[in-house]
């Protein structure tokens, strides 16, 4: 497991090149080598969601993607959610909603609820319900996480 | 004034929402090392050999722990209940022979993670496979036997018996017997898994971040483990992610990871365990099993006497166990009236993980009992499912139950009523009554939960009379700092339900300043000395005991403050007022503008003293605050006493429809009614009956533990174990009253744990469903396949049986 492979990844906005071993996870990456430590792990089956980033504007479970396969590739994690000091309105909905408690499950929702806004701006609630279907929360009881999401989809169709 | 009753933005979310939290597995220290636990395939078998060499030639592997190894260092950890508890042998890793699947049989540390599991998976471990026992009642028989030290698998036995039960069964006008109800297993299953980085250094300090949720108990079980004075054992954590009771008993696991800083000479180790392990061996809920259960009633539908017998499966080690065989007996009769009840309670190891007190630790058992025996008589004598409830409903309080607990206030027929309010009930019983015309399986029901909160623990003293144990406390502290802020400790590490927020809240109020003035620190540390033996976020009691401590420290401050000011200012103290000038929070002499700000004031106790006389020797501007609740030791010969000093309740509806292809039950509307007394942040507090709801909706229709008769565990990733998603999450209409509580300064009682409501409430909805069908709901777990097999063999001939005197 020494041989070692290079690649080169935006996460964020910034370029990263590294060695890394082909074995090693894209959640594993952002945690350990580049210490974005918002993106977590809490299951190891693909099923939890609490890893979700977007890979070329696309959310996935990166416990489940190679960090080899992330090559070349722009990643939006939660910490690139705030713009300039202000935060993305879904990140103020989720506050203002008292969609998270514990705040584990929170990057990864936040991360779905985005791609799912960015490709529909005027989600009923059974789409946000499927919008964030892989993403597990063991706190809330999910309402109101709907209703954040909801709340969040409202406030960008008016500021846009 | 009047922070306290809003629904104020949690300050935890400034950093949650960027992802700038710390959980265990988020510290990163270069050169820190990586645990990787070997776990036992098996149920139960005895270990032959252990053999580490290939693992130990792997390059990055710095150490390798072995049951030989932890055998010689560490002292069985303490089992808190009488013999034979105290004859289990429970270290770190098993030695001779693996009692339950997921047992760790060695460790491995080294560079990476990944090198660590590498090497693991290159011991060793021959094992004799021996007959697993995984069913409770087998289990009794002693046929196979958990540990030959305890020479038995009962654990615990005792009578709750209270008024006269044969008199009550010899004046019935009916007599409803159950043969057997049974809970099933399952946990509330945090996101974030149990971990922690140790180092135990050379100086023999050992310092833990850790996510343990009850960490004032847990230190005083790894001091005696690990051989190390309690004072040279720090534990902290700062954010956790959701325990819902099952990191109470994650200190199993810290000792390893110590033991393995040890023994590479003081290197940080940390220990994060994966989803399978969590599901496997973190500890689950606990399963029981109801038998013989009989009810006595009255003509009018009145319950007046039960006898039954428990067996409560503990799994494979008692630990924080048999307490459960107590705690359930806080809400003995449930919301009801009845006064002669005899419970015969046995608790049994098995083969499985072992249990852990999860969200509505042994009550929910209970209760769901309670409320199987008030929905199955009311389904058999005929008497509508809310009027039964109506007729046996404790009305007066305060109300002393049989068994000497104080239930402080409620209201359960206004809950009921505002249920049904929400529900639309009128409507919902005409289209049940259409849908039974079309053959329909559509059925209402209701459950009622109590939650018990603040524990009086001398309770452990009826399950073991020799604990040093009972009563209850809570610590803040407070300060002013240097700088003049507010800097307020708590002894509770949190785990999602806000505190940091609600105790601004309390601190605001009574400085008359804006919650934004106060800084509460993240998490735990007992290295702040903010903390006492019962401090932790357990048991439904942080509205009263952590609130009550915050409370006292901010009196005492205050008289500190007043003093100071009153010198400072020549003023009296009842002609100064706390409030906000414009620099900053002051206390100001009343209709004039003299004043002095929280800067100065600090100032004067830190930096300045010589200006002050010695009348003002002992004010610092720092004080602590340990908060009792007023608690007795409990009659343990009669198993009397109160055991909790709140008693919040839930009252849920549901309407559920099965269908006749798939036996999916559907829930097609759901209604939750919350009393916690005053509510101190609705949103947070809505947001915990929300949270319960989903838990408890999960363990109804999809969550459980399943095993295999050999003790393997079938449902040990998400994937099998089907946690509620979005998806399965029903809209909720959520309602709440307010009967405050006499025994809390604030009113409040503590909550959190409603996750028992759903259980009972979607069991008696799927009784109202099946009953027809010739179903009695007598297990509470309802995943198709279970559903399917009920209505393919209909038991109600069997199950339940209705003797009629008169």
């Amino acid at each position: 497991m020494s041989q070692r492979v290079g690649i080169t990844v935006t996460v964020n906005g910034t370029q990263y090149d590294r060695d890394v071993e082909p074995r090693l996870l894209l959640v594993q990456f952002i945690r350990e080598e580049l210490r974005l430590t918002g993106t977590h792990i809490g299951c190891d089956t693909t099923y939890c969601g609490a890893c979700t980033v977007l890979l070329n504007g696309v959310p996935v479970k990166s416990c489940t993607v190679l960090a080899v396969q992330a090559d070349g590739g722009e990643i939006l994690t939660v910490e690139g959610l705030e713009k300039d000091g202000k935060l993305h309105p879904l990140q103020v909905a989720f506050s203002e909603h008292h969609g998270l408690q514990c705040g584990y499950c929170t990057p990864g929702m936040l991360m779905s609820a985005y791609y799912l806004l960015e490709s529909n701006k005027d989600p009923t609630r059974e789409d946000i319900r499927k919008g964030i279907q892989g993403n597990l929360c063991r706190c809330t009881g999910y309402s109101n996480i709907f209703t954040a999401i909801d709340d969040a989809a409202v406030k960008m169709r008016k500021e846009a | 004034m009047g922070w306290v009753g809003k629904s104020l933005r949690r300050k935890e979310d400034e950093r949650l929402i960027r992802g700038n939290g710390l959980f265990t597995d988020d510290e990163q220290i270069e050169g820190m090392l990586h645990l990787f636990i070997l776990r036992s395939p098996y149920g139960h078998a005895r270990i032959r050999s252990v053999d580490t060499s290939a693992a130990e030639a792997v390059p990055g592997v710095a150490c390798i722990l072995t049951g030989a190894d932890i055998k010689e260092q560490c002292t069985p950890f303490m089992q808190l209940g009488p013999d034979p508890c105290g004859k289990i042998v429970d270290l770190p890793l098993a030695v001779d022979k693996v009692v339950f699947q997921g047992e760790p049989v060695a460790a491995v540390a080294a560079s990476s993670a990944a090198i660590a599991m590498d090497a693991g998976q290159l011991i060793e471990v021959d094992y004799d496979m021996l007959d697993a026992v995984v069913d409770a009642e087998e289990a009794l028989n002693d046929e196979v036997i958990v540990h030959e030290g305890a020479g038995t698998n009962r654990v615990w036995q005792g009578v709750f018996e209270y008024g006269n039960v044969d008199k009550a069964f010899a004046d019935a006008a009916h007599v409803v017997k159950i043969n057997r109800l049974h809970f099933h297993r399952f946990s509330s299953a945090p996101l974030e898994t149990n971990g922690c980085v140790a180092e135990w250094t050379r100086q023999g300090d050992i310092d833990f971040l850790c996510n343990n949720s009850f960490p004032g108990f847990a230190k005083q079980l790894l001091s005696p483990g690990l051989r190390v004075p309690i004072e040279k054992l720090r534990m902290r954590s700062y954010d956790i992610g959701g325990s819902f009771g099952v990191k109470i008993w994650n200190y199993v696991y810290m000792a390893l990871a110590a033991l393995a800083s040890r023994k590479t000479g003081g290197r940080k180790v940390k220990w994060s365990e994966t989803r399978t392990e969590h599901l496997l061996a973190s500890g689950h809920g606990n399963e029981r099993t109801f038998l013989d259960t009989e009810v006595a009633l009255d003509r009018d539908g009145v319950i007046t006497g039960i006898r039954s017998r428990h067996i409560d499966d503990c799994g494979a080690y008692t630990r924080y166990e048999p307490l459960g065989c107590v705690i359930w007996s806080q809400v003995l009769p449930g919301v009801y009236g009845v006064r002669n009840i005899r419970i015969d309670f046995t608790q049994v190891l098995t083969n499985k993980c072992p249990v852990v007190p999860n969200r509505g630790y042994s009550r929910m058992q209970h209760l769901w009992f309670m409320e199987r025996i008030i929905d199955i008589c009311a389904h058999e004598v005929g008497i509508p499912a809310d009027e039964m409830r109506l007729k046996n409903y404790v009305r007066e309080f305060p109300y002393e139950t049989p068994n000497g607990c104080v239930y402080d206030s409620g209201d359960y027929p206004a809950m009921l009523a505002m249920a049904k309010e929400l529900i639309g009930w009128d409507e919902w019983q005409r289209k049940k009554a259409q849908a039974r015309k079309d053959g329909r399986w559509l059925g209402i029901g209701i459950g009622t939960t109590l939650d018990s909160g603040t524990n009086n623990f001398g309770q452990a003293q009826i399950m073991n009379q020799y604990l040093p144990f009972s009563g209850n406390s809570e610590v803040c502290s407070i300060r002013l700092d240097f700088d003049g802020s507010v800097i307020v400790t708590l002894g509770t590490g949190p785990s999602g339900q806000g505190h940091e927020t609600a105790a601004s809240q309390v601190v605001a109020d009574e400085l008359n300043i804006d919650p934004s003035m106060v800084q509460v620190r993240p998490g735990f540390d007992s290295a702040w000395n903010t903390f006492s033996g019962h401090s932790g976020t357990y048991a439904s009691q942080f509205a009263v005991t952590g609130l009550s401590a915050v409370h006292g420290a901010c009196q005492k401050l205050k008289k500190q403050m007043l003093q100071l000011a009153s010198f400072i200012l020549e003023a009296s103290d009842d002609d100064l007022e706390f409030g906000v000038g414009s620099e900053g929070p002051q206390l100001n002499v009343k209709g004039t503008d003299k004043k002095i700000n929280y800067w100065y004031l600090s100032n004067l106790a830190n930096n300045n003293n010589a200006v002050l006389d010695e009348t003002l020797a002992d004010v610092t501007l720092n004080v602590r605050h340990v908060y009792r609740p007023p608690f007795k030791v409990p009659d343990t010969g009669r198993k009397f006493g109160n055991l909790t000093l709140t008693y919040a309740a839930q009252l849920h509806i549901a309407v559920i429809e099965v269908d006749k292809e798939t036996c999916h039950a559907k829930i097609l509307a759901y209604a939750a009614v919350d009393d916690c007394g005053n509510v101190i942040n609705p949103q947070i507090a809505e947001g915990q009956v929300q949270g319960a709801t989903g838990h408890g909706l999960g363990a109804a229709l999809m969550e459980t533990f399943n095993y295999d008769e050999a003790g393997n565990l079938l449902t040990s990733t998400f994937s099998d174990y089907c946690p509620i998603t979005s998806m399965n999450m029903p809209d909720i209409q959520y309602g709440n009253i307010e009967t405050p509580s006499p025994f809390s300064y604030n009113g409040a009682k503590g909550m959190g744990e409603g996750g028992g409501a759903p259980l009972h409430t979607v069991s008696a909805a799927l009784q109202d469903a099946l009953h027809s069908a010739g179903v009695i709901v007598t297990d509470s777990h309802h995943s198709p396949p279970e559903v399917f097999r009920r209505i393919r063999s209909p038991n109600r001939a069997t199950a339940v049986s209705v003797e009629t005197r008169r």
